[in-house]
């Protein structure tokens, strides 16, 4: 009797737990199947120039007596598969929270000695988009506990507040309204696995925390500064949110 | 008065000002706004354009309006289509100006206030989405729209 109920306990989790998985789905469901197609297609999907870029910059030797990026990371088709999956991450060291480009960021200029790229420069997306496309089919597993909490708490707050003179939260459109039409977007759960992304408005590949500017925007809200502490802290709850969810960087969207 | 008062204390005195820009007063009745803002009345055809306008008013980034040749219309509030016939000028009005009035979780935005907002982009700040004036033009605008 015992053990049928807990046999029936655990079938309930993991039904649970399955449909938690089920209920955020990727950007990418919500394309149309052209553009998806494109998407897949390494030849008709524009992203993929940037990968190439950023692989040829990951073993380029910089000026002066830096490495490049692959004397550390040799092999970065097995060393570095599903690193992506983790980012946003806390740099143990700093006590800082880190996306991809913070990452690149700090090797470029604690490790091999350069002036930073800065955010959104066609380097910098480059390499992060290369470095993503490695962890590409890859589920997100990002940690939100320990030293990381209070940036997951700071963004799930992001998240749920209402902001701009519209008066509208990331939640009540990426939860509530899912699936419905805004203009000619139908609005996704802004799950952000895709980026940097390929964005059709932008002709353009840019970051997620562009994206995030442009919602922002949207509602006629503050736009924070790209790789700022308010994105940062947003990017690591939407991961969250999406964890489960494969890698798909780099994406296309409308 | 005004005139006596100097440069650096009108400076000093702005920050504080622009902020409380005084929006016209209004009454709620029930579920309705039933007098004109600030006593104006409105313009159907200044009205539409609002509605239409993708900057100003913007409302079919989330409604499907009269107009079904108007490509790429939203799917997120009622249509609009026949609210003329479903509400009156009182009701659509309070709706215009704040619907969370009616709706504490209410998607629809409110485009008459300033207060209690978050993070409003510094270009918007202190200052409500539509005046009193477009209001009123939109609302005698939707007031027409009695067919569904
Ligand atoms: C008024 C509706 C609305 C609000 C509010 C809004 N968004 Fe979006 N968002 C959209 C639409 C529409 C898109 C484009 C379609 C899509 O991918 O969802 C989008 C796209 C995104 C994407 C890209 C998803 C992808 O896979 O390409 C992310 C991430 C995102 N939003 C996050 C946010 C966050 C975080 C906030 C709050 C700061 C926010 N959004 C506020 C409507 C909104
Ligand atoms: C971000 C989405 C959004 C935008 C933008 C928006 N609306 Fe709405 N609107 C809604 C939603 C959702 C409702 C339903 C409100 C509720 O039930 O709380 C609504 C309700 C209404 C109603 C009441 C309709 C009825 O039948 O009860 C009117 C009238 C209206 N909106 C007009 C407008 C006008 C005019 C504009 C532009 C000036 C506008 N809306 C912009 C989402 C929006």
């Amino acid at each position: 009797m015992a053990a049928i109920g807990f046999v029936v306990a655990l079938a309930c989790l993991i039904l649970q737990t399955s449909g938690v998985l089920a209920e955020i789905r990727s950007g990418s469901d919500f394309l149309s199947p052209e553009l998806r197609r494109q998407q897949a297609d390494e030849t008709r999907n524009p992203g993929f120039f940037w990968v190439e870029q950023g692989r040829e910059l990951f073993t380029r030797k910089p000026a002066g007596e830096g490495q490049a990026c692959i004397g550390c990371h040799a092999q970065p088709q097995q060393s570095l598969r599903s690193a992506a999956t983790r980012y946003p991450q806390i740099d143990a060291a700093a006590g800082r929270l880190l996306n991809l480009e913070g990452r690149i960021e700090q090797c470029r200029v604690e490790r091999q000695g350069q002036p930073a790229f800065g955010y959104e420069t066609p380097e910098l997306l480059s390499l992060t988009a290369y470095l993503a496309s490695l962890s590409r089919g890859l589920p997100m597993q990002v940690r939100t506990d320990g030293p990381a909490q209070p940036f997951y708490e700071a963004g799930k707050a992001f998240f749920e507040r209402r902001q701009g003179q519209l008066n509208l939260s990331c939640q009540q459109c990426h939860d509530g309204l899912v699936g419905q039409k805004l203009r000619g977007d139908t609005i996704s759960h802004g799950a952000g696995t895709g980026y940097p992304a390929y964005r059709l408005e932008w002709n353009d590949v840019g970051s997620l925390h562009r994206r995030l500017r442009a919602c922002s925007l949207g509602v006629r809200a503050t736009q924070f500064e790209a790789g700022g502490p308010e994105y940062l802290a947003l990017e690591l709850y939407l991961a969250s949110r999406a964890t489960g969810l494969p890698v798909e960087t780099p994406a296309m969207r409308r | 008065m005004r005139a006596r008062i100097g440069l650096g204390a009108a400076l000093l005195a702005l920050p504080v000002m622009s902020p409380a820009m005084a929006l016209e007063p209004f009454a709620v009745v029930g579920d309705a706004i039933p007098a004109p803002l600030g006593g104006l009345d409105g313009d159907v055809r200044r009205g539409e354009a609002l509605v239409r306008d993708r900057e100003r008013g913007n409302c079919l980034i989330c409604h499907q309006g009269a107009d079904p040749s108007e490509p790429f219309q939203g799917s997120i509030g009622p249509p609009l289509a026949g609210v003329g016939a479903r509400l009156d000028a009182g009701q659509i009005r309070l709706r215009l100006v704040d619907a969370s009035l009616l709706n504490p979780q209410t998607v629809m935005p409110p485009y008459f206030r300033t207060d209690n907002l978050q993070d409003v982009a510094p270009s918007f700040r202190g200052k409500p989405a539509l005046s009193a004036q477009e209001i009123e033009d939109v609302v005698s605008y939707l007031a027409t729209l009695r067919a569904e």
